[in-house]
């Protein structure tokens, strides 16, 4: 099924990239759909089960997997909106299917596959996709951000090979020669201490590029701002998650060795440094996607807090990554209808937002409510418990500086979201705005309720889930 | 004999390092290439003979012959000035580059492991941090991408140091190779030759925060 499911996924990408026919494009797009929700609901009945050699379905893999698909379809119906007002012509419209199709099934894979190499495989094709996506709209600017990330991530993905042939040097003096994870963890105790060291250095850093962290993480700024909204939106969450995927799944292995405390170290350095940064460039930025895209950086840091803390900061890390998932591409999902009303990034040229769209408005101040970890957001459970985390295990001092950092973070988002929603600005022509359809935000709110149920009531089943995922980790 | 190889190719690190002209760096990388030829055929006797194949085709054709070629008509076309603009001075960058290798061979030397050839170790390492350095202080981009290339042949020494008890770790190598020649050659350098007319990494400033 697995084999169908991968095969069935690049021929529709394929279909798409050759179809120059309006319908057949939402036929095939549709059909994307269906194969995707049923792939899902496939790896949820075959839980904990192993497919095609390279790809498992566990805990934390159908987590993600979930998230992926539930954000995939509103992404897509976002992208027939979007395609349908920029008079796109065939052939690009094309392009930006098949990327589309492609970016998502080459994240499933990622998340499933059980296999290091597997996983650089699919983080190889993933960048393809999303840099045709920040190609869209052809021009100087699209082309800056393209160039900029394809040559951020080529030397990333060259990092996390060069992290893989590390690790296989220090499997070697065990005498075995499977990158498997599950081989990992069986030969943890006998992996060379110096190479391991190196490989965990290499590959953190490469999958930084992914999950948006110093010192990699301004590719993903620039994609996130040149791509268009809906693509932006599943390049700021689940692509970020496929980069925590990676990075958890090794992570798990350094930390039942004797490098546990040191990975640590270097994790809490990447995190401090990523929250320092996005605080520095929130107080300083002035377009809004960009905001949206620091404000992930910002996050990401927070959840590498959570790992290197440990006990109840694994827990916490993983809900983080997925309820940010859900809050952050909502944002995103908004702000072609922000930008259809004030037609600018910049929030500058926004304001009073809420005469204008009441029901956007209120999914900018609700996403604003939730992206800043303010009770009812479900993101305030999992950050309280991820500064539980780091109080428990005595880092105060990291506490206290992250606790600064967000208090800024809080300030210079909220100064510039209440601004877009309250404060009118010069130069309106009020006559011609466009009229926008309120239920083009039902998606977000789908989105944002979901992110508030799983943080404050969250069903049996998925605590299991998160408890289960981080159980390989040492308590 | 793989020794002497891989000895040339650390002294092409330096001469490329004090190199003024675009066209000598396309010349290192294909010499870069056939050396890898070469060591991928002395070094990996113990695999398949049609992986074997693979491989050798894959530097060859690949490494050796078309990217090289591919790179001297995108220098043609394009009409980038021939000079390959360095931030520092040649003597300079000669230091730089005779630094990293020698701190990569202390390093190397204080490794007590029986299972890696030092060598290969000493070589990909120096190629690494040498290719990071033309990056961070070339201005062009195209030297910027000579630069990846270089980083790339020196991760293939470290696979080979590694390839014939995984000879999957080479094959993923290459697939590293044909993915980023595809990226970064194929797609994106022509349009950057049409936008940009000068191409140097001083004109991609337009996207700002603020």
């Amino acid at each position: 099924m697995t084999l169908i499911y991968l095969i069935v996924a690049f021929s529709i990408a394929a279909l798409l990239l050759a179809n120059r026919n309006n319908v057949l494009n939402n036929v095939l797009v549709i059909l994307f759909i269906i194969v995707q929700i049923s792939f899902t609901f496939f790896a949820c009945f075959n839980y904990r089960s192993n497919a095609l050699v390279y790809f498992s379905f566990d805990s934390l893999g159908l987590l993600l997997l979930l998230t992926l698909t539930i954000i995939s379809i509103p992404a897509l119906i976002h992208s027939y909106l979007y395609m349908k007002r920029h008079d796109e012509t065939p052939a690009s419209r094309a392009i930006y299917y098949a990327a589309m199709v492609s970016l998502i099934t080459s994240i499933t894979a990622a998340y499933l596959a059980n296999h290091i190499a597997v996983i650089w495989i699919f983080t190889e094709m993933t960048t393809l996709s999303a840099s045709m996506l920040i190609y869209h709209h052809r021009n100087r600017l699209a082309l800056e951000g393209t160039w900029k990330y394809v040559f951020i991530c080529a030397i990333s993905i060259t990092f996390v090979f060069i992290g893989i042939l590390f690790l296989s040097l220090s499997l070697r003096g065990a005498g075995s020669n499977d990158l498997s994870f599950a081989n990992l963890m069986a030969y943890k105790d006998r992996l060379n201490p110096f190479w391991l060291r190196l490989a965990f250095l290499f590959i953190f850093t490469g999958f930084t590029a992914k999950l948006g962290l110093v010192p990699m993480y301004t590719a993903g700024i620039d994609a996130k701002d040149i791509a268009p909204a809906p693509a932006g939106a599943l390049l700021a969450s689940v692509l970020m998650n496929m980069g925590f995927v990676a990075i958890f799944r090794f992570y798990a292995i350094i930390a039942h060795t004797g490098l546990y405390r040191w990975a640590n170290l270097i994790v809490f350095i990447a995190a401090l440094l990523s929250i320092f940064v996005a605080t520095v460039y929130m107080t300083k930025v002035l377009n809004i996607k960009r905001m949206f895209a620091y404000s992930g950086i910002e996050h990401m840091g927070i959840v590498m807090l959570g790992v290197a803390a440990g006990g109840i900061g694994y827990y916490a890390a993983v809900l983080h990554v997925i309820l940010h998932a859900f809050v952050k591409s909502s944002l995103f999902f908004q702000f072609n209808q922000l930008y259809r009303t004030f037609q600018s990034k910049s929030i500058e040229d926004a304001g009073n937002y809420f005469k204008y769209n009441p029901a956007g408005a209120m999914v900018i101040l609700f996403g604003f409510i939730s992206a800043t970890a303010m009770p009812p957001s479900g993101m305030f459970v999992s950050e309280f418990l991820i500064f539980r985390s780091l109080f428990e295990s005595s880092h105060i001092v990291i506490l206290l500086v992250v606790l600064v950092l967000l208090t800024i973070v809080i300030w210079a988002f909220g100064k510039n979201t209440l601004k877009i929603l309250f404060l009118p600005v010069a130069g309106i022509d009020e006559a011609s705005l466009p009229k926008i359809n309120q239920w083009e935000s039902f998606s977000q709110y789908v989105l944002l309720f979901t992110a508030v149920w799983l943080g404050l009531n969250p069903p049996l089943a998925f605590v299991e889930l998160l408890k289960d995922a981080v159980k390989i980790l040492p308590n | 004999m793989t020794n002497v190889l891989l000895i040339i190719f650390i002294i092409s690190l330096f001469y490329v390092s004090i190199a003024n002209r675009l066209i000598t760096y396309v010349r290192v990388l294909a010499l870069q290439g056939f050396i890898l030829f070469g060591v991928t055929f002395m070094q990996l006797n113990k695999i398949e003979t049609w992986n074997l194949v693979l491989i050798m085709l894959e530097t060859i054709v690949f490494k050796a012959i078309a990217v090289p070629v591919f790179l001297g008509h995108l220098i043609k076309r394009n009409k980038i000035t021939r000079v390959a603009e360095p931030y520092l001075s040649n003597f300079m960058s000669l230091i730089i580059v005779t630094a990293i290798v020698v701190i990569t061979v202390v390093l190397a030397n204080s490794i007590q492991d029986s299972h890696l050839d030092k060598i290969f170790f000493i070589v990909s390492l120096s190629t690494l941090f040498t290719g990071l350095y033309f990056i961070a202080s070339r201005k062009k981009i195209i030297t910027h991408v000579m630069g990846y290339l270089m980083i790339e042949n020196g991760v293939f020494v470290l696979s080979l140091a590694a390839g014939n008890e995984m000879p999957n770790l080479v094959n993923l190598g290459i697939m590293l190779d044909v993915f980023a020649s595809v990226l970064i050659l194929g797609i994106f350098f022509n349009k950057i030759g049409d936008v940009f007319k000068d191409a140097d990494v001083d004109r991609l400033t337009d996207m700002k925060d603020y």
